[in-house]
């Protein structure tokens, strides 16, 4: 099983890699992600970009943002190119197949993240530590918390996109649901912090400054990969090789 | 005899729609079988319910020994398929596409490399083994989808519509490259197609489908005395309507039609040609050439269309 995996994740990356026609394209793409959160930012942002835990924010929201980019195109995308009934002709189960395709937006978006964190790491001492004579870096409870939420996130954004292209009938309707689907999740949070009573903002600055955030970290991961478990088992249920193949 | 396939009374809906329809046949191991049918008779949906991709409504199917729903996975294991669509993935070179199978099949490494160069050699692409798919021609992704449906050493085969789309001169290539690869493979070959010379250069066997129902099944020779018979050509002048029915007339003449100065004599049986020539001399019809012959397939399939299109409308 995990060989099977392990073949679908590197078929899919590659395909992931010539997306754009040919392999120059993909690593262009690679390079805008990697020029943007790993240079750019942490170049105009200074020591803070590793000293606070601002830049977690990115790091949480950028394997969201290339998951989505690539899970859609997963089963609609074989669908549409005629590919998905040979795959399921052959001798691989279900749960290999599936699992393949979830590890591979996994593996190209977790990895990425982690590959741009430390160009972010290096940018940020080659500009300022050498400077200042300062090794910048995360603390390990922001490693942890880094390495932990872009996985879960990663994780969430792959079952909801997997479902979506599993009853997507093209790779751009799987898109537009996929991008809408996730505009609902993050504008009411967007809005609901925009348009907060002020009251309500101060109380909640004064349980951030005293709340117990090993606490809550360990409850929000304990929800979150809960959340990713239901959405993989659904993904589960709906993959199914007589239903795919009328589909 | 060892039989590949046997189905007893498979059947498939969809909605109102008998796709397949109480099919029972057998076919041996080691040959090439013909699934022939028109565009929607039910071969594709066949194909997926003895590769266990779909569901019977209704009978059997057994696959290399293996029930196609109980153990569908044993019967995926064992057979190769090139369906509908040749599969390929357009983004993929010649040689990744064969790689990712050959993983997917579980090949060893070293045979997996010997395996790739061995089939892209055949097939006359391992020159061009680096190239992405998507810029290739049908022919050419047709031979790379054979030989991908080839990697694993299938017992058994199924091709759907292999040379559907092809010119002539590569289907013609892609034909040789089957009989080959059937001969040398030593698989079973279930080819479904609506090209009939294609068939009947091919196959041993042929099974005929219609409205997803089997209309005939067997060798070809046997299907063509079945359908067809023997006949007689005889090109010359004066074949009149009182002539044809005297013709008619003569014990074993099933059929005496006239077209062109062509009179077409179908047979019970192979029969003297004697008596027939006698008759029209005597009559003053005048002969220029007389040859016997066989129904070809296409005429044999047609009269099976025909025979089960008139038991509908008196149905």
């Amino acid at each position: 099983m995990i060989a099977d995996i392990v073949t679908i994740v590197g078929k899919e990356l590659k395909e992931i890699l010539n997306a754009r026609g040919n392999r120059r394209g993909g690593i262009v793409s690679i390079l805008i992600f990697a020029g943007m959160f790993g240079i750019y930012l942490p170049l105009m942002t200074g020591p803070d970009w590793v000293q606070t835990p601002a830049s977690l924010f990115y790091w949480i929201w950028l394997p969201f943002l290339m998951v989505s980019g690539v899970i859609a195109d997963s089963i609609a995308g074989e669908r549409e190119r005629h590919t998905l009934e040979t795959l399921l002709a052959s001798r691989l189960s279900d749960t290999a197949i599936l699992l393949g395709k979830v590890g591979a937006a996994i593996v190209y978006a977790w990895g990425l993240t982690i590959g741009i964190i430390l160009i972010s790491v290096v940018s940020v001492n080659l500009a300022f530590g050498l400077r200042d004579g300062t090794f910048y870096v995360y603390s390990p409870m922001a490693i942890l918390a880094t390495l932990v939420f872009s996985l879960l996130i990663a994780l969430f954004s792959a079952g909801l996109g997997i479902l979506v292209s599993l009853r997507a009938e093209t790779v751009r309707q799987a898109q537009q649901v996929v991008s809408v689907g996730f505009m609902v999740i993050f504008i009411p949070v967007l809005l609901l912090a925009q348009f907060l009573p002020q009251e309500t903002v101060a109380k909640l600055i004064v349980w951030a400054e005293t709340a117990n955030w090993t606490l809550v970290g360990i409850i929000a991961a304990v929800i979150f990969a809960a959340l990713d478990a239901v959405l993989l088992s659904l993904s589960k249920a709906r993959f199914q090789r007589s239903k795919l193949i009328l589909d | 005899m060892t039989f590949a396939i046997r189905t007893q009374a498979l059947s498939r809906s969809f909605g109102p729609v008998r796709a397949v329809d109480g099919l029972t046949m057998d076919v041996l191991a080691g040959t090439v079988f013909g699934f022939l049918g028109p565009n929607g008779s039910g071969k594709t949906t066949t194909i997926r319910l003895l590769l266990g991709l779909l569901d019977a409504d209704g009978g059997r199917a057994e696959v290399l020994g293996f029930d196609t729903q109980s153990q569908a996975d044993e019967v995926r294991l064992r057979c190769g398929a090139l369906l509908e669509h040749n599969g390929l993935y357009e983004r993929l070179t010649a040689e990744d596409n064969l790689v990712f199978y050959a993983r997917v099949w579980r090949l060893p490494k070293n045979e997996r490399d010997e395996r790739v160069k061995s089939l892209l050699t055949d097939m006359g692409l391992w020159e061009r083994r680096g190239e992405q798919v998507g810029k290739w021609s049908r022919g050419m992704k047709q031979k790379l989808a054979i030989a991908r449906t080839l990697l694993h050493r299938p017992k058994l085969v199924f091709l759907d519509e292999p040379t559907a789309g092809l010119d002539p001169i590569a289907a013609a290539a892609l034909h040789e490259d089957l009989i080959n690869m059937a001969q040398r493979e030593g698989v079973t070959i279930f080819l479904t197609t609506h090209n009939l010379a294609e068939a009947e250069k091919l196959c041993r066997e042929v099974g005929v489908v219609r409205k997803g129902k089997l209309l005939a099944v067997g060798a070809l020779d046997r299907l063509r005395a079945q359908a067809g018979g023997p006949r007689v050509e005889i090109t010359g002048r004066g074949f009149t309507p009182e002539l044809l029915d005297k013709v008619r007339s003569l014990p074993d003449v099933t059929e005496a039609s006239s077209e062109n100065g062509k009179l077409t004599i179908r047979l019970g049986q192979a029969i003297e040609t004697g008596p027939i020539v006698n008759l029209l001399v005597t009559h003053g019809a005048e002969i220029e050439e007389v040859r016997k012959g066989k129904a070809n397939l296409e005429e044999t399939f047609l009269t099976l269309m025909n025979e089960e299109t008139s038991e509908e409308a008196q149905a």
